[in-house]
């Protein structure tokens, strides 16, 4: 392990582990429980797979009603809860803890509903977020948030993280095609919000709760928007000899009136190793490449396509290449969301979710790359351009305690540019463990205090999910000053008796 | 009260006052009403307070990039002298805010942006481009401990953290008091078009809208009304038809516009010749629809009805056996708004029954002062998601001093 810290796991419940096994067996006799150590290990990690920690055990219910008995059971019992769902975030968000059950929801991947006449779908969190669009693809609907790892993530964790995608320059992310969950709070109590209207009554909860990482709640069932598949769709690859010129094409575009479905930017790095993986055509003489998809009719299509060329033509893009079939088309995109795979068959990355305003992006690459330099390693860039979310991908050797040290720093640096410049430290993959420590970077000691109230006031003992998200280090100093939450909440309790 | 505040109207022109005037109320326990202009100040069920703070002083943008499609106001700005900027540059608000202040009394254009996006009113084009709080990119805002907390930034994606921003949008006043707010916009369609249908029954008009939602022509509005709400339109085609009305709205370059016009019209051919207006009466049209025009001038008890689309007309049909209403569907029938008689709970518990057997949510939006003191203006939630409710509005505002009691009773 490296610089990381985690909790220390509580003594008594490592010690009652055999008495917490047997009881969950017989409190939820139809769920899976993995108890054995080698099958505990299966679930040591998540995407970031730099740390790992075996959990007490781990179990997979079948129904709502059984997550309910298990959190009731937690809770009563004060051990720790660690939702997951395919284990494919990359911030650590699913990372176990060593007292703590990790609850896993793939087996609960039924389609309850599809209804396209009011355009939604009724679907249990452990569903993949691929499986949404597949159901409803015979009807000729879509779910539109297109994470990378859409194959296999699930519904349930896009919701923890507010999932995004390539496509959500147009679409939106999670929390914008959310409109309903049945969610189990940490006592055990089953609650509905939303459902298959566009806005819940009271409170909106849905915006917590979507990005919370786990922290609030576990949802079991989802309602989210279905959309109708657009007449056709058509990329075109636009390479730069600068990544600079790419970048201010991409500001030009949107200026232009043009929100274009995505726009991808690939450094040249990053489109070497994915032609390789994929031949999917790209150009290797460039700097940089932007992927600009527009949707419509075959005459909006072409409109669109002739008006970001004459936009383009401004930053003397040397290739200019439309798509000429959905062969040639799904290509590219094959191309583009196998890029982290590919990487990952080279060589270990650390991959960064930074944003930055979109003006700001030449500014940022020459930083990055710069950063990136100074801590020897190599950094590929493959990002969503048009909303200014980056990832550089930062190689390096996961078995090298000294290289992933380094690696955290020079991470850490990246981040702290990108709120420098004005963005924010994660634009869809989560805080989780990874960014934890920076969260001071972006907030104050206010805002984060609100946050951790809010925690507080939905699971007072912080089983679910502790340990991400908020500083440790920082909560330890707020003790240190004398601050502590539950004695001023005391305080403003008793203000309140005498109001 | 354990000291004394200075009751009466109070509009801080920075934080730092508001900060003070916060802090002051809190040392005093003195409840403070919290708006903008206050055009939706009689939504709800009253506050009595004796102090108002608005934030109708706290006025400007401070940044507008309109290549990174993203404007920054204080929540004080008037959303009037925001889409004028915005216009400057071909772009706008996508979520269209509805303007409550003509139905309540007021005059139109007076809302602020903290107002809108306090209370989440999200107008026709919500259908397509999601809701006023989907936009909300981040804020900052004084919570009841008298702190300046911000959420969020200016950027276009974001999951540092929790999402207080949208989580405080349509939170009425009553979590904490935001002093300013990012938005995401975006470009404004050059061409509009409306396809019209006269004299459809609700059941029908409803089934064809929500066609007209699984069609790929990107449908931005969808709207429809019985021909005694038609009247109060200025397009004369519209109010002299003495028929309901059906509209359908599509955006976007003029020659695909066009296109879209004529494929809806395509396939909703079964339901009769459709009349199509251009884009200067379609806006002429769909900005009176924002104002709710159809529903100005009468003081009777005007609810705002969110249900499962295809029940909308069944819900109507329900109602219409209980008392006479007057109805109007936006959302494809997601968005009922609806007209009762001068009851005196404003037609709440039929209104509240009917609606339990459907599914959906009820808000009083224009009654006088007794019905609102009398019945829950707001939804009443399940016993579940009202102590959920207890315990967010407890970690924003412990002593319970912004708006108390204006959503629910404490």
């Amino acid at each position: 392990m490296s610089t990381l810290t985690l909790p220390d796991p509580d003594r008594a419940i490592l010690a009652r582990r055999n008495d917490i096994v047997k009881q969950l067996k017989r409190l939820v006799p139809e769920a899976i429980l993995i108890a054995d150590l080698e099958g505990r290990r299966t679930f040591e990690t998540d995407a970031l797979t730099a740390y790992r920690c075996v959990p007490l055990a781990v179990v997979l219910p079948g129904t709502t009603e059984e997550v309910s008995a298990i959190l009731r059971f937690c809770h009563d019992n004060h051990v720790k809860v660690v939702p997951r769902g395919a284990g494919t975030s990359l911030c650590g968000g699913a990372l176990p803890l060593e007292d703590a059950i990790v609850l896993c929801l793939s087996r609960m991947s039924k389609v309850l509903e599809v209804d396209t006449k009011n355009r939604v779908a009724r679907v249990e969190a452990g569903l993949t977020n691929i499986a949404i669009t597949e159901a409803a693809a015979a009807q000729g609907f879509f779910y539109a948030p297109d994470p990378s790892s859409q194959i296999a993530c699930t519904i349930g964790g896009n919701i923890a993280t507010n999932a995004g995608g390539a496509h959500c320059l147009k679409y939106g992310v999670t929390v914008n095609n959310l409109l309903g969950v049945r969610m189990v709070m940490m006592d055990g109590e089953i609650i509905d919000i939303g459902g298959s209207y566009l806005d819940a009554p009271g409170y909106d909860f849905l915006p917590l709760i979507t990005g919370s990482e786990g922290q609030l709640g576990v949802v079991t069932e989802a309602t989210v928007r279905l959309l109708k598949e657009p007449e056709g769709a058509r990329p075109m690859l636009l390479g730069f000899e600068s990544t600079e010129s790419a970048a201010s094409c991409v500001a030009a575009i949107i200026a232009g009136g043009i929100v274009p479905v995505a726009i991808e930017f690939m450094d040249r790095p990053a489109i070497h190793v994915c032609e390789h993986f994929v031949s999917a055509g790209y150009p290797l003489d460039v700097e940089a490449l932007l992927i600009v998809e527009v949707e419509g009719s075959q005459d909006e299509i072409e409109y669109l396509l002739e008006k970001v060329e004459d936009i383009a033509r401004d930053f003397f893009p040397s290739v200019v290449r439309r798509s000429q079939s959905p062969e040639e088309a799904a290509l590219i995109w094959q191309g583009r969301k196998a890029a982290f795979g590919a990487i990952g068959q080279l060589s270990d990355y650390f991959c960064m979710d930074g944003v930055i305003p979109l003006s700001k992006l030449p500014k940022a690459l020459d930083e990055i790359g710069w950063i990136c330099r100074k801590y020897r390693f190599d950094v590929a860039n493959i990002f969503h351009a048009g909303d200014g979310n980056l990832h550089p991908l930062i190689l390096y050797n996961a078995n090298d305690s000294v290289q992933l040290e380094r690696v955290e720093l020079c991470g850490e640096e990246i981040l702290k540019l990108c709120i420098e410049l004005g963005g924010c430290l994660t634009g869809e993959h989560g805080v989780g463990i990874e960014k934890r420590e920076l969260m001071y970077e972006q907030y104050t000691d206010e805002d984060i205090d609100q946050q951790v109230r809010i925690k507080e006031a939905l699971d007072p003992s912080w089983l679910l999910n502790p340990g991400k998200v908020f500083p440790i280090e920082g909560r330890g100093a707020r003790k240190l000053r004398g601050i502590e939450l539950h004695e001023l909440e005391a305080e403003i309790r008793e203000g309140h008796e005498a109001l | 009260m354990t000291g004394h505040m200075r009751l009466g109207f109070h509009a801080p022109e920075t934080e730092e006052e508001l900060v003070h005037l916060v802090a002051e109320a809190l040392d005093t326990r003195t409840p403070l009403e919290v708006m903008g202009r206050g055009t939706k100040r009689e939504v709800g069920r009253p506050v009595g307070s004796g102090a108002v703070v608005s934030t109708e002083n706290m006025i400007g943008v401070s940044l507008y990039e309109p290549t990174e499609l993203v404007l920054v106001a204080k929540a004080g700005t008037p959303v009037a002298q925001i889409e004028a900027l915005l216009a400057e540059s071909d772009q706008e608000l996508p979520f269209e805010p509805v303007d409550l202040g003509p139905v309540l009394g007021y005059g139109p254009g007076e809302a602020t942006i903290g107002g809108v996006i306090g209370t989440n009113i999200s107008g026709s084009r919500r259908i397509l481009k999601g809701a006023a709080r989907d936009h909300v990119l981040g804020i900052k805002a004084i919570n009841g401990r008298g702190e300046l907390i911000k959420s969020g930034g200016r950027v276009m994606k974001n999951v540092t953290g929790y999402d207080l921003g949208r989580t405080l949008a349509g939170s009425w006043g009553t979590l904490a008091i935001m002093t300013e707010i990012s938005l995401k916009v975006l470009p404004a369609q050059r061409e509009v078009r409306t396809v019209i249908f006269f004299g459809l029954t609700d059941q029908t008009a409803i089934e064809a809208l929500c066609i007209a939602m699984g069609t790929p022509y990107e449908v931005s509005g969808t709207l429809h009304m019985h021909a005694a709400l038609a009247e109060h339109f200025s397009d004369e085609e519209i109010a002299g038809a003495e028929a309901s009305v059906t509209a359908l709205r599509v955006e976007n370059f003029p020659s695909s516009a066009r296109y879209r016009a004529n494929s809806l019209k395509q396939a909703l051919l079964a339901y009769g010749p459709a009349l199509e207006l251009d884009t200067e009466r379609s806006k002429a049209f769909w900005n009176e629809v924002r104002t709710l025009k159809m529903f100005q001038g009468k003081p009777n008890p005007l609810w705002r009805v969110s249900t499962t689309p295809s029940c909308a007309a069944k819900l109507v049909g329900n109602l219409s056996r209980k008392f006479e209403i007057r109805a109007a569907y936006d959302w494809s029938g997601g968005l009922v708004w609806i007209e009762t008689p001068p009851l005196t709970d404003g037609g709440s518990v039929d209104i509240r029954r009917t609606l339990a057997e459907f599914g959906g949510h009820a808000t009083l939006i224009r009654a006088d002062d007794a019905t609102r003191a009398g019945i829950d203006v707001f939804q009443p939630l399940e016993p579940p998601l009202a102590a959920l409710s207890a315990k967010l509005k407890h970690a924003f505002d412990p002593l319970g001093i912004f708006n108390p009691g204006r959503m629910y009773q404490e």
